[in-house]
């Protein structure tokens, strides 16, 4: 036990190395440069050269990689080239935002989605089913954007029942900024929600068709119990693995959805940091976002070979 | 649940209905902008985003733009120019005080100059400091400064935002805590959204009607037009999307301000690549344009016709459009002499801007008209600065040059254009050290012409500053004779 | 419902990939002459779908449009697969050798990073344009194949047909390539039709920010961004471009499903 977990600790290090290089490799030998950006069309070269000094800009490569990644070691992020702010703050600031929205959005997923998918699979083969089903391949095939730019126009431009973006601070009541999430969190949703019902409709039909049903079936218990009691239980694993999978997306996925709405949220964060080539900001967020699907594998790898022995031969 | 809500939130507006009716007009403002500052400091950074928030309103230089370009007192209430021309001596107002608590006085002054001309200086105009030679306190409220020449434009170059008036006590924080004299006080910045503002009960001149301004960053068109359209914010200054214009024009809740800029656009030419080197090939690039038609493509009207680099609403201005009129046919036979009749391929690198982006795209069509083939890539400004401005690795680019008189990049043969003129150096030599206004006038026109005559760049229109307004707000600046939004005039009609 | 999607999933993807064809041979009209005087108009009888802010015919872009999509996305899943499925393979003949293990993991690192973030990071920084959306997009399809390919030979590998044949000594990379290939392609087809639909949302997307192809060559993600602004008076602008990558990802899942009632034995026995 204890070996496959250091075997898996030992993997977990070397990823988040890897990962690390690979992401200071890509930003750094990109084009562009912070310091001629910040300062502009009639900066003069010593004028630029002084502001790299100041970013430290000026060291090489390799002991900036150095210190970057000591840095993170300790919890320090950097601080922002163009903002000048620890980017650790301006982290937390923004999933204040992109936290809640990607709740939100699996919270309205996971409604629409559970009572569709129960429902198709009861229906299976039946013109409900067929009508779920209709309506979830449409909702995959939806881009989320494209969603987003009609609801604005239908519920912020037509019908003014929301603002077509921006988002009112929490300080500002729980009502308001869940309202300034709302619009965001449906585009998001539709197509999570149409991929879970088709998840958890495949997952109950699974169930149902086992031994055990069979037998509570052939017990005397009605369909409907049958349903409640026993398949949805165990239907739930793998639709609790999607969400999960889907959580870790929406939390970098709104990227897009963030721009459509203004949202100030992580995905604009490393959106802007990038079109501004602030690189250390690019740099720590892609590393963080990184670093928890990271991590959140490995628990999950480490719960299960805790959980069930046999699995850890398989991995 | 919802029931109280609504009836909270009507009770609460007619709370604030009542309240505005007695206190006589609204004393907040909302103003929204595209782009957000990087940071705080005039100073140190290009962003125009940092001048539009605080010109005027929270930092102060020894001169400053009115609303009409013209340059008029700031902090300094007078000065003496020596006969040479060399030494400037600033009479400061006195009794002004930074947002701090301190006082300003010439120390200060001295203490902003000497930091912007310093060898470690980040200012991003740093050569607007350059012929400072020397700057010498005579006592608190004098101030003396020397130059190496004669310079024309120094009153006209302390104006700019990056010449303002910070104090050594507060230098250090600016970037995220601006410290200065003006009308309001910086209160608060949340990232992402929006800067807070509040009237300065300190300050110097004249009390401005507004008590609270918040500035709103709003970079995404379609949520601009949304924003004004929802009443979300009062003003939109540098409305991003002309096409909706007309629809806040037909509505009586509000104004829309079309005013000029300082921003020349120019299809932006490498004058050392071939075949663009060649000067008939650039005018044959010149007369290919249809001016008119790129203006109501991209900019669905707004802008004004231009035929050099110079902005129209300039008393000097010279209108030389029809040096380059459109005349595909006279294009092709240009090419045809110098043996491109076959046309050629270049490139056109377009930066963020809608004027670039959509402007390109008509410029691709009437080059192809003529035989000349574009390849376009889009950029983001980082690169544009890299490949375009700083590698000069381009055919053709369009940018809008928004820095007030600057007819004076055509003297600099490493600039990105690579247009190599001595007659065009020498005179602006001359200019510069010119003080007498008939003579500066009869030079810039010769200017003017000049690089007109050599089809430098390709010159488009003069950018329109269009600003969308709560038809009840007055005073806010038509034009945008430099970034600024300056509130210490803006008040509420009844 | 089998029979039926895979008939609607051929219908609509032969109506995508004929108006891409056809943009070859013929448009309604030159989309490289722009005309400003003609922009904006509602759908008519001469542009049947209107025409945009530069007074082009929607109908003409929307066909060209077809094909930069589907080649955009086409060209990814080609990575996908022409990476992704030889490492596959690779993997499975030595399962949890040093080889297998490097393999997977590396998948997993893939995986962990942020597509979209990482999609639009690429283009952002090393240039915007279609090569670049290809490499982008088609980088996350590898491990996808990969682990297919891994998967679906690993159980090959146990049937008694690819014993005899390594009893006849051919070599392990012969058989992937002789036997557990074909043997898997069903599979593949299949995974590459949804790697495929996805693809075409993700240039869609990179477009959409300005970050896919270029212009003058239309895209529909750059039609969606420039009706952006006009949506409030031009709302076909945005509709149609948006409607076309509806048919297309929704023809290209259903043909996928479609096929893989019909390819895959297990999904059909286990459905009757």
């Amino acid at each position: 036990m204890l070996r496959y977990i250091l075997k898996r600790a030992i993997s977990l290090i070397i990823s988040l190395c890897l990962a690390s290089i690979i992401i200071f490799a890509v930003v750094e030998i990109a084009p562009g440069d912070p310091a001629s950006f910040m300062l502009g069309i009639n900066a003069q070269e010593d004028t630029i050269a002084a502001l790299r000094a100041e970013l430290g800009l000026d060291q090489d490569k390799l002991s900036r990689y150095f210190t970057w990644v000591t840095g993170m070691i300790q919890g320090d992020f950097g601080t922002s080239y163009t903002y000048r702010s620890p980017v650790a703050e301006m982290v937390t600031e923004r999933i204040w935002v992109s936290l809640p929205l990607a709740l939100y959005a699996l919270l309205i997923s996971t409604l629409i989605a559970f009572p569709a998918g129960i429902y198709a699979a009861t229906q299976r083969g039946k013109s409900g089913d067929l009508v779920v089903m209709g309506a979830t391949q449409f909702g995959i095939a939806i881009p989320n954007f494209w969603f987003a730019m009609i609801l604005v126009v239908i519920f912020a431009l037509k019908l003014r029942w929301f603002s077509a973006g921006g988002f009112v601070e929490w300080e500002n009541g729980i009502f308001k900024s869940m309202k300034s999430l709302t619009l965001p969190a449906i585009a998001l949703a539709l197509p999570q929600a149409s991929i879970l019902s088709r998840v958890m409709r495949s997952a109950l039909i699974e169930t149902l068709s086992e031994d055990y049903i069979r037998t509570a079936r052939a017990k005397g218990f009605g369909k409907r119990a049958v349903i409640w009691r026993h398949a949805l239980r165990n239907a739930l694993i793998p639709v609790l693995t999607i969400i999960g999978l889907q959580f870790s997306f929406l939390m970098a996925g709104a990227i897009i959805i963030e721009q459509v709405f203004f949202l100030p949220g992580l995905g604009r964060l490393v959106f802007q940091a990038i079109t501004q080539r602030d690189l250390i900001v690019v740099e720590s967020v892609v590393m963080l976002l990184v670093f928890a699907v990271i991590t959140v594998n490995f628990i999950v790898d480490v719960t299960y070979a805790v959980a069930d022995p046999r699995l850890r031969r398989r991995v | 649940m919802f029931q109280p809500t609504k009836i909270i939130t009507a009770a609460t507006l007619a709370v604030f209905a009542s309240a505005g009716v007695s206190l006589s007009g609204q004393s907040d403002i909302t103003v929204a902008m595209q782009l957000e500052p990087p940071h705080l400091d005039p100073t140190s950074a290009a962003a125009g985003a940092i001048d539009s928030v605080l010109y005027s309103n929270v930092f102060e230089g020894l001169t400053r733009f009115a609303s009409d370009g013209s340059i008029i007192a700031g902090l300094a209430e007078s000065w003496d120019i020596s006969s040479d021309g060399t030494v400037y001596t600033f009479k400061l107002r006195s009794g002004v005080k930074f947002h701090d608590g301190t006082s300003m006085d010439a120390n200060d002054v001295k203490f902003s100059l000497d930091r912007a001309r310093a060898e470690d200086s980040t200012n991003a105009q740093k050569a607007l400091f350059s012929g400072i030679t020397d700057v010498a306190v005579v006592n608190d409220t004098t101030v003396k400064v020397s130059l190496d020449k004669p310079n024309g434009s120094f009153l006209f170059n302390m104006a700019w935002g990056d010449a303002v008036i910070v104090a050594p006590e507060s230098v250090e924080g600016i970037k995220n805590k601006p410290v200065g004299t003006g009308a309001f006080t910086f209160q608060n910045w949340v990232q992402g959204d929006r800067i807070e503002l509040s009237r300065n009960p300190d300050y110097w001149g004249n009390q401005p009607a507004l008590e609270k301004a918040t500035f709103k960053f709003i970079s995404d068109p379609t949520a601009a037009f949304a924003a004004v359209m929802a009443q979300d914010v009062d003003v939109f200054t540098g409305f991003p999307a002309p096409e909706n214009l007309p629809q806040f024009e037909a509505d009586p809740r509000f104004q829309v301000l079309e005013g000029s800029t300082e921003g020349e656009t120019i299809l932006s030419t490498n004058n050392k690549m071939p075949p663009l080197d060649n000067v008939k090939v650039r005018k044959a690039i010149a007369h290919a344009i249809d001016r008119q038609a790129i203006i109501d493509g991209a900019m669905f009207g707004y802008g004004t016709p231009i035929g050099t680099h110079f902005a129209p609403h300039n008393p000097d201005y010279l209108d030389l459009t029809g040096n380059s009129n459109y005349d595909p046919e006279l294009s092709k036979k240009l090419l045809a002499e110098v043996g491109l009749s076959g046309g050629f391929t270049t490139t056109l690198k377009l930066p963020p801007p809608s004027y670039a982006r959509r402007g390109g795209e008509i410029i691709a069509s009437q080059l192809r008209a003529v035989g000349i083939e574009t390849e376009i890539s889009n950029l983001e400004w980082a690169q544009w600065l890299e490949q375009v401005f700083r590698g000069k690795d381009y055919g053709l680019t369009i940018v809008s040059h928004t820095e007030p008189m600057d007819i004076g990049i055509y003297a600099r043969p490493d600039y990105y254009f690579q247009y190599d003129n001595p007659e065009f150096q020498s005179l602006m030599t001359e200019l510069n050290g010119t003080t007498d206004p008939s003579k500066r006038s009869s030079m810039l026109k010769k200017a003017q012409r000049i690089i007109s005559d050599d089809y430098v760049n390709g010159y488009l229109f003069e950018l329109a500053f269009t600003t969308v307004a709560n038809a009840k707000v007055r005073g806010l600046w038509k034009n945008a004779p430099t970034q600024a939004t300056d509130l210490t005039g803006v008040s509420w009609a009844d | 419902m089998r029979s039926g999607s895979l008939i609607f999933g051929v219908l609509l993807s032969a109506l995508v990939v004929i108006a891409a064809g056809l943009s070859f041979l013929w448009v309604p009209f030159d989309i490289t002459q722009l005309s400003i005087p003609d922009k904006l108009q509602t759908p008519n009888k001469l542009h049947w779908l209107g025409t945009d802010h530069f007074g082009r015919d929607i109908l003409s872009m929307v066909m060209i449009g077809a094909r930069t999509s589907l080649a955009v996305a086409l060209l990814a899943v080609g990575i996908g697969f022409f990476i992704g499925v030889p490492l596959g393979l690779v993997a499975a003949t030595r399962k949890n050798s040093i080889i297998d293990e490097v393999i997977m993991r590396t998948n997993d690192l893939i995986f962990a990073f942020p597509s979209l973030v990482i999609a639009i990071l690429i283009t952002a920084l090393f240039g915007a344009g279609a090569m670049n959306a290809i490499i982008a997009i088609g980088i996350f399809n590898i491990p996808v194949f990969a682990r297919v390919s891994r998967g679906a030979a690993l159980s090959l590998w146990q049937k008694e047909f690819i014993l005899a044949a390594r009893v006849s000594g051919k070599s392990d990379l012969r058989i992937s390539a002789e036997h557990i290939f074909p043997n898997i392609a069903n599979l593949l087809i299949v995974q590459g039709t949804i790697q495929f639909s996805l693809g075409i949302l993700a240039e869609a997307g990179l477009s959409y920010v300005g970050l896919g192809t270029q212009p003058p060559i239309p895209s529909w993600g750059r039609m969606l961004a420039d009706a952006q602004t006009m949506v409030s008076f031009a709302p076909h602008l945005a509709i149609i471009p948006g409607t076309a990558i509806i048919i297309t990802v929704l023809g290209l899942n259903l043909l996928g499903d479609g096929l893989r009632d019909l390819l895959d034995p297990r999904v059909r026995k286990s459905r009757e």
